[in-house]
């Protein structure tokens, strides 16, 4: 068959490839796309904009300089809120925006690995958000619930929290497996019942915190609370959890059998069941341990950054999830540099919402355009005539490592 | 290997496969029917106590024809439907013994026979109005259906559409923008499809063109809208509320005569045109995808991309226009959320419509009506928790909000009927 070769690649494999062959420069120049037509829609929304462009003709400076103001502020509050704040008062203060930034990298990169994880495998797991709301649950639950000593309450939430998000993985996993059902559709489906299912729990006694109508849970313990670091900051210890997590994804990918026979799923069914690989249990199991990652995102959130449990939980971690293993273009290292870029935006944008009055969801924005510029590289050439390299097929990376 | 085999296995093996599918019974259905039967029968019927009854209000107040309330004995209604269910298992047992497949119509019949049970069982000792839960179950199955019809012209051809979300919010957006700016809800109207056709068309070009992941492009844009429509609501929506946030709603038109029959009368046929146009667009996307030659040329370019090319059929041009159809479609079911609806835009007011509209497609397996059954039942689920609010519900709102969710997982692991989606569903298609 002429087109058997695209047939046989898997449903992240196709993308993979054209994640692979585009490289640095055109993740950067995505990027750089994506954070001017975020200033397009900054600019044409501004009130001064629009009242000095009503007089554009007899006066076009003031335009262009109303229009140079509004994007060039935004963006400047952006770049204060995420990285340095040059006017503060001392050097630990001046990075306040950089521990924010890392505070809101740390569920990311966790959640971000469960997505890229499972993408090696050939399976989307869109269910990140489903996972990080029930480990946040069963990990608040420990936390609020139980009455442990310091040092093992903590280890205990955060085990549930792996648990919790594991099994809601392993469930799409083990479906996915079994009948063959599409993995999108029951993650898609897990995500809603999941959510349903919090809002239920925060109507009982046993979740619902005293003498509050709002639907939220007690404060955890401070036993088995993440304990923060950095002054003026909330960055906490789940970080360190969040990065130990990217050490042991690396690990399991690169060096461990398991992860071997996840990559060989991920490039050819067929081929990885004619080496003996059970391409079911690899389903299972990718989607128990990366759903795991994800339920520890939401450990980290529960434990470390919110405190309590809340129908917001989870916010739209589950989304950037997935955002940020595309852009990290699936590796844990890139996963981890991504969230960084993610957490930036975020916290710039928080800043950048109270000093400029740009709306916050501008970051939905430039996150959803940098994703759909990389995921189509030849729309990015266009842009910038580059020159097209020549599209080396990715080396199949099972045989290339092993052989 | 027969659900969503276009992504575990290769099509060429599905295709050599299906002999041996036809051959095999499968006993899947009718032991759901049979275990959900059972449940009817012991949850509704034989545990609660008897001598109460469940009163249902067929009439609104400014009907023309009023009926008096009906009143059953709850708990031997209960049981009597819920022996219909068992009876429905019993024949579909039958059917599959004789290697014929469970038709549509008795699974509909199921539904239908297992919702009033539990109705019954539900409302015992006090009184609901059976219109008004059909007017509000209407109500909120209408972008459902739009949004199913949306992905179904997608998917009909190959192309899987996780983006319907977005459609119908950008639909819900621009119609409300439009009418609002120029002061008219025809403009609205007119607006809504095209804001679901530049989302389409967004889809289409990175999919059909680039090839790019159908998955991944319409999660992409689902969040892309999101953030569009919440950073203009705040920037503008929502300070100028008067000149870009006021649309107003369309009347809700009488139908001399058919309004009049009871129950399903004032129902159906006291509605606003935007639920008009559903009923035509619903009668002609059946007609249409069943029954001319361009359906049957969709359905092949779905099924064998490679025998409708060598037939002659351009498969990535009908893909593109598939995908737009269906975004004009789904950005008219948006409007239906600020023009027919709420009367103005809100953040984020589809709330996941597009995913349970994604779900009632697969449930109605890829057919207009069967899809229009499936919607109606979820707008019913979702409805419930505001028509038992008021008695007190015996089960928590949330459950019956999970309701469509399980019963899609379900559907799609197999559990409830032979579900088969096109069988070159979500794979590109590259010439050589």
């Amino acid at each position: 068959m002429s087109e058997n070769s695209s047939n046989e690649l898997t449903v992240g494999q196709r993308f993979f490839r054209e994640l692979t062959t585009g490289g640095t420069a055109l993740t950067l120049l995505s990027i750089l796309l994506a954070m001017l037509i975020g200033a397009v829609l900054i600019v044409v929304s501004d009130p001064d904009v629009q009242a000095t462009a009503a007089y554009f003709f007899s006066r076009p400076t003031d335009t262009l300089l109303a229009i140079w103001e509004s994007a060039s502020s935004a963006y400047a509050a952006m770049f204060a809120g995420a990285v340095v704040d040059f006017d503060a008062a001392s050097v630990g203060d001046a990075l306040i925006p950089l521990a924010d930034t890392l505070t809101y990298a740390t569920p990311l990169i966790a959640a971000g690995l469960a997505v890229a994880l499972a993408f090696r495998a050939g399976l989307l797991n869109i269910g990140a958000q489903g996972q990080i709301i029930i480990g946040a649950t069963l990990a608040g639950f420990v936390g609020f619930g139980m009455d442990l000593p310091p040092v093992i309450h903590l280890g205990f939430a955060v085990l549930a929290g792996f648990l919790g998000g594991a099994i809601w993985g392993g469930i799409a996993g083990f479906i996915k497996a079994k009948t063959g059902a599409h993995e999108v559709i029951v993650t898609i489906m897990l995500n809603h019942i999941a959510a349903l299912l919090l809002a239920y729990l925060l109507t009982t006694q046993l979740f619902r915190r005293e003498g509050q109508a709002a639907p939220i849970s007690p404060f955890v313990a401070d036993s088995a609370a993440l304990p923060s670091f950095f002054e003026g900051s909330r960055l906490h210890l789940g970080l360190f959890v969040a990065l130990l997590a990217a050490g042991y994804s690396w690990w399991l990918l690169s060096r461990s059998t398991m992860g071997f026979r996840f990559k060989a799923v991920g490039h050819n069914p067929h081929a990885a069941t004619t080496a003996g690989i059970s391409v079911a249990r690899s389903y299972t199991a990718v989607m128990f341990i990366g759903g795991g990652l994800a339920g520890i995102a939401g450990a980290s959130q529960v434990l470390g950054t919110e405190s309590y449990l809340s129908t917001s939980i989870a916010g739209e971690l589950g989304f950037d999830a997935i955002t940020v293993a595309l852009l990290g273009r699936s590796s844990p290292i890139g996963t981890v540099a991504a969230s960084l870029l993610f957490g930036a935006l975020r916290a710039g944008a928080v800043t950048m919402q109270a000093q400029t009055g740009t709306p916050i969801d501008i970051v939905l924005v430039v996150q959803s355009l940098i994703v759909l510029f990389i995921a189509a590289p030849p729309l990015v050439r266009a842009v910038f005539r580059l020159k097209v390299r020549a599209a080396s097929p990715m080396a199949p990376e099972v045989g290339g490592k092993t052989a | 290997m027969r659900t969503a085999a276009a992504v575990t296995t290769r099509p060429e093996e599905s295709t050599d496969a299906q002999p041996a599918v036809a051959l095999t019974r499968h006993w899947r259905t009718p032991i759901m029917f049979g275990v959900f039967g059972l449940l009817a029968f012991v949850v509704f019927g034989l545990l609660p106590d008897g001598g109460r009854e469940s009163t249902f209000g067929l009439s609104l107040r400014d009907d023309v024809i009023q009926l008096a309330p009906i009143s059953v004995p709850s708990k031997l209604a209960a049981v009597l439907l819920a022996l219909v269910c068992l009876g429905i298992a019993a024949y579909a047992a039958w059917q599959t013994y004789l290697s014929r497949t469970v038709p549509l119509w008795l699974s509909i019949t199921f539904g239908v026979a297992f919702v009033l049970a539990f109705l019954t069982w539900a409302v015992a000792g006090s009184e609901i109005s059976l219109t008004s839960a059909l007017q509000g179950t209407l109500a909120l199955s209408v972008p459902l259906i739009f949004g199913a019809l949306c992905g179904m012209m997608g998917e009909r051809t190959g192309v899987i559409n996780i983006a319907i979300e977005g459609q119908l919010l950008f639909g819900a957006f621009l119609s409300g923008v439009a009418a609002s700016l120029v002061g008219n809800l025809w403009v609205g109207l007119i607006a809504a499809p095209i804001a679901g056709l530049a989302v389409a068309w967004v889809l289409a070009v990175f999919t059909v063109r680039y090839f790019v992941n159908q998955i991944i492009v319409g999660v992409v844009l689902n969040v892309l809208v999101i953030g569009v429509t919440n950073f203009l609501h705040s920037r503008l929506l929502s300070p100028m509320k008067d000149t870009w946030n006021s649309p107003g709603r369309f009347p809700r038109l009488e139908i001399p005569l058919l309004s009049e029959i009871p129950v399903i009368g004032p129902v159906l046929f006291h509605q606003t045109v935007i639920v008009y146009i559903m009923y035509v667009v619903v009668v002609l996307a059946h007609i249409a995808l069943f029954r001319t030659r361009w359906g049957l040329r969709v359905r092949a370019v779905g099924e064998h991309p490679e025998a409708a090319d060598t037939a002659g059929i351009q498969v990535n041009s009908v893909r593109f226009r598939n995908v737009l159809l269906g975004g004009a479609l789904a950005g008219l079911g948006g409007s239906y959320f600020t023009l027919g609806a709420v009367g103005l835009f809100s953040q984020e007011m589809t709330a996941g419509a597009g995913f349970i509209a994604l779900a009632a497609m697969i449930m109605g397996r890829w057919t207009p009506i069967g899809a229009v059954f499936a919607a109606l039942l979820f707008g019913f689920a979702n409805n419930l928790q505001s028509v038992l609010g008021i008695i007190g519900s015996p089960i928590p709102s949330e459950f019956m909000l999970m309701a469509p969710y399980l019963l899609t997982i379900f559907a799609v692991a197999g559990l409830v009927g032979r579900i088969r989606p096109p069988a070159f569903n979500g794979q590109p298609y590259i010439k050589s």
